[in-house]
């Protein structure tokens, strides 16, 4: 069975290219934009690694990265976090959040792949 | 050396630039050369009708010889050299200098002041790329352009087949996507154009509309013939920022208040009886004594009571106004001494504070500084005022002056070295000793 990857970004055109070249990889790729239901719709996926975009329309990347870290369910849930800011605060604030790992835009198809495969696989 | 007895050697300097010996002076004012001689040297004071006759041989105002250059010059250039200490200059002999050389020291008080405006342009470029939303929205608009379009690229530029269908898509996507880019490219581009040349000649937009104040001398005539402020901006502020424009109706529409509870004609007149007293001035309008600050410190340059400066606080001690006078600077980029009675009147509201002040290491004269407190606005159901604190500055009176309390004008360069209130080490001494 083929692992789940949960991509949550509001860029229509972003969650086309990612979805495009995971699913070419053999996993089945299941999106969504809103950052207000965005843990809801986690827990009804119980995705194996969560894709995450930072500015989410209604509720911020790393809010909703803290309330999954608080939820058992997905407390040890993968997380690749995308941001177009890559200061190190930023990271730092991603860490302090529980992120897996963290990717700054734009980033290379080939980098993105690469981390996806060790997230999936058990370690970034 | 102080400044007033340096007489001897301007008269020194006088009459070298005039090619005349020392004997030759001697013999035209009477008296001998060896007095002369330690006249030259500062050893003897020189006053009285002596002074007129050298004066007047050297072909002089008196006041050049006992005064000599201009002292905001004088202050200028000693804040100069002590903000570049490996600079080497001979501090001490700075009268000399300016008296000697004025257009040089104009020249470099002049630029030392355009340094001052660049840098401060620097830092308020560096943080609007730091903080300001706006920019912050449109790069990240603009990060998100590329990576989709980078993403998308590299797909279509993989070797192998790719499905027609997928392929349309994708290139119609990178059209898109590059059509917003270009559009927030250009939109960025104008942003920075019309903010960054702003910032870069006026600095904040406080300094933009402070700018416009003191090129009028403090005094809008407009608006104290009636004319509404909102007129008075789109004649006056066409220049500015648009920042810079909402403040200056803020000032002006304040201005315009004042103006009318306390119309020019009437305090011209009033002024007259009550000289700067601003506690005099508001009971006789009826009126509070932050309004009469204000009143005093917009009054003509020929006002019969002298010169007024007036510095204007928030509760959390930013200038929302400055007018400096001659012999009290305020600085501009907020670094200012926690001594004036400006802050503690924060503390104190509705108390009007006294002091006389002199300003610590200038030459200058001591000033009364009159401060008061009140709340910006009026009361609310459930709320806590927010104060407002105004600091009126005037010449002490001579007899006032021996009773001034020392006090800086900004840290960096203050000679009080064991200051209870110093927040950094003053480059005139060791830090150690300062407590740091």
């Amino acid at each position: 069975m083929s692992k789940r990857v949960m991509l949550i970004e509001d860029e229509p055109n972003i969650i086309e290219a990612i979805s495009f070249i995971l699913s070419r990889e053999g996993l089945a790729v299941e999106t969504h934009s809103d950052g207000t239901t965005a843990n809801e719709k986690l827990r009804a996926c119980r995705p194996d690694l969560l894709i995450l975009d930072v500015m989410l329309p209604g509720k911020s990347g790393y809010d909703i990265l803290r309330e999954l870290r608080e939820d058992t369910a997905t407390a040890e849930l993968p997380v690749l976090m995308l941001t177009a800011r890559g200061q190190s605060r930023d990271r730092e604030m991603a860490e302090r959040a529980g992120v897996s790992a963290f990717m700054t835009k734009p980033f290379s198809n080939a980098e993105m792949l690469e981390t996806v495969r060790a997230l999936v696989a058990g370690g970034a | 050396m102080a400044r007033d007895t340096l007489t001897g050697s301007r008269i020194r300097e006088r009459r070298v630039i005039l090619g005349m010996k020392q004997a030759e002076l001697a013999r035209r004012a009477d008296i001998s050369a060896s007095y002369l001689n330690l006249i030259e040297h500062n050893r003897r004071r020189i006053g009285g009708k002596l002074l007129l006759d050298i004066a007047e041989i050297l072909g002089v105002e008196p006041s050049v010889l006992t005064e000599g250059a201009e002292a905001a010059l004088i202050a200028t250039l000693r804040e100069a050299a002590l903000r570049t200490q490996a600079s080497g200059a001979e501090l001490d002999r700075l009268d000399e200098f300016a008296g000697r050389f004025p257009g040089w020291a104009r020249l470099l008080a002049d630029n030392r002041a355009r340094i001052d405006t660049l840098e401060r342009s620097v830092e308020a470029l560096t943080d609007r790329l730091a903080h300001d939303p706006h920019l912050a929205d449109a790069l990240h608009e603009m990060l998100t352009m590329v990576t989709a379009i980078r993403s998308t690229a590299s797909i279509l530029a993989e070797p192998g087949d790719l499905d027609p269908d997928w392929q349309r898509r994708f290139h119609r996507n990178i059209y898109e996507d590059s059509a917003r880019l270009a559009e927030s490219s250009r939109s960025l581009v104008s942003y920075l154009e019309a903010e960054g040349k702003a910032a870069a000649e006026s600095g904040t937009p406080q300094e933009e509309v402070e700018a416009l104040f003191e090129a009028a001398d403090y005094h809008i005539a407009l608006l104290d013939a009636g004319a509404a402020p909102e007129r008075a901006v789109q004649e006056m502020g066409g220049a500015l920022s648009s920042t810079a424009r909402a403040l200056l109706h803020r000032a002006f529409s304040r201005y315009a208040a004042d103006a009318a509870a306390m119309p020019l004609a009437q305090v011209l007149e009033a002024v007259v009886g009550t000289g700067t007293d601003p506690l005099a001035l508001a009971r006789r309008f009826g009126t509070d004594p932050a309004r009469a600050m204000r009143r005093l410190a917009s009054l003509p340059a020929d006002a019969p009571c002298g010169a007024v400066g007036l510095a204007i606080c928030d509760a959390s001690g930013v200038f929302t106004f400055r007018k400096p006078l001659p012999d009290f600077p305020i600085p501009r980029f907020g670094a200012d001494c926690p001594l004036w009675p400006l802050f503690p009147a924060l503390s104190r509201p509705m108390s009007v504070l006294s002091r006389v002040l002199h300003a610590a290491g200038r030459q200058s004269g001591a000033v009364t500084a009159i401060a008061f407190a009140q709340p910006a606005g009026p009361p609310e159901l459930n709320r806590e005022p927010v104060f407002e604190a105004h600091m009126m500055i005037a010449p002490a009176t001579r007899r006032s002056t021996d009773e001034a309390e020392e006090v800086g004008i900004t840290c960096r360069i203050c000679p009080r070295i064991a200051c209870r209130a110093r927040r950094e080490p003053s480059l005139l001494g060791d830090p150690a000793q300062q407590g740091f």
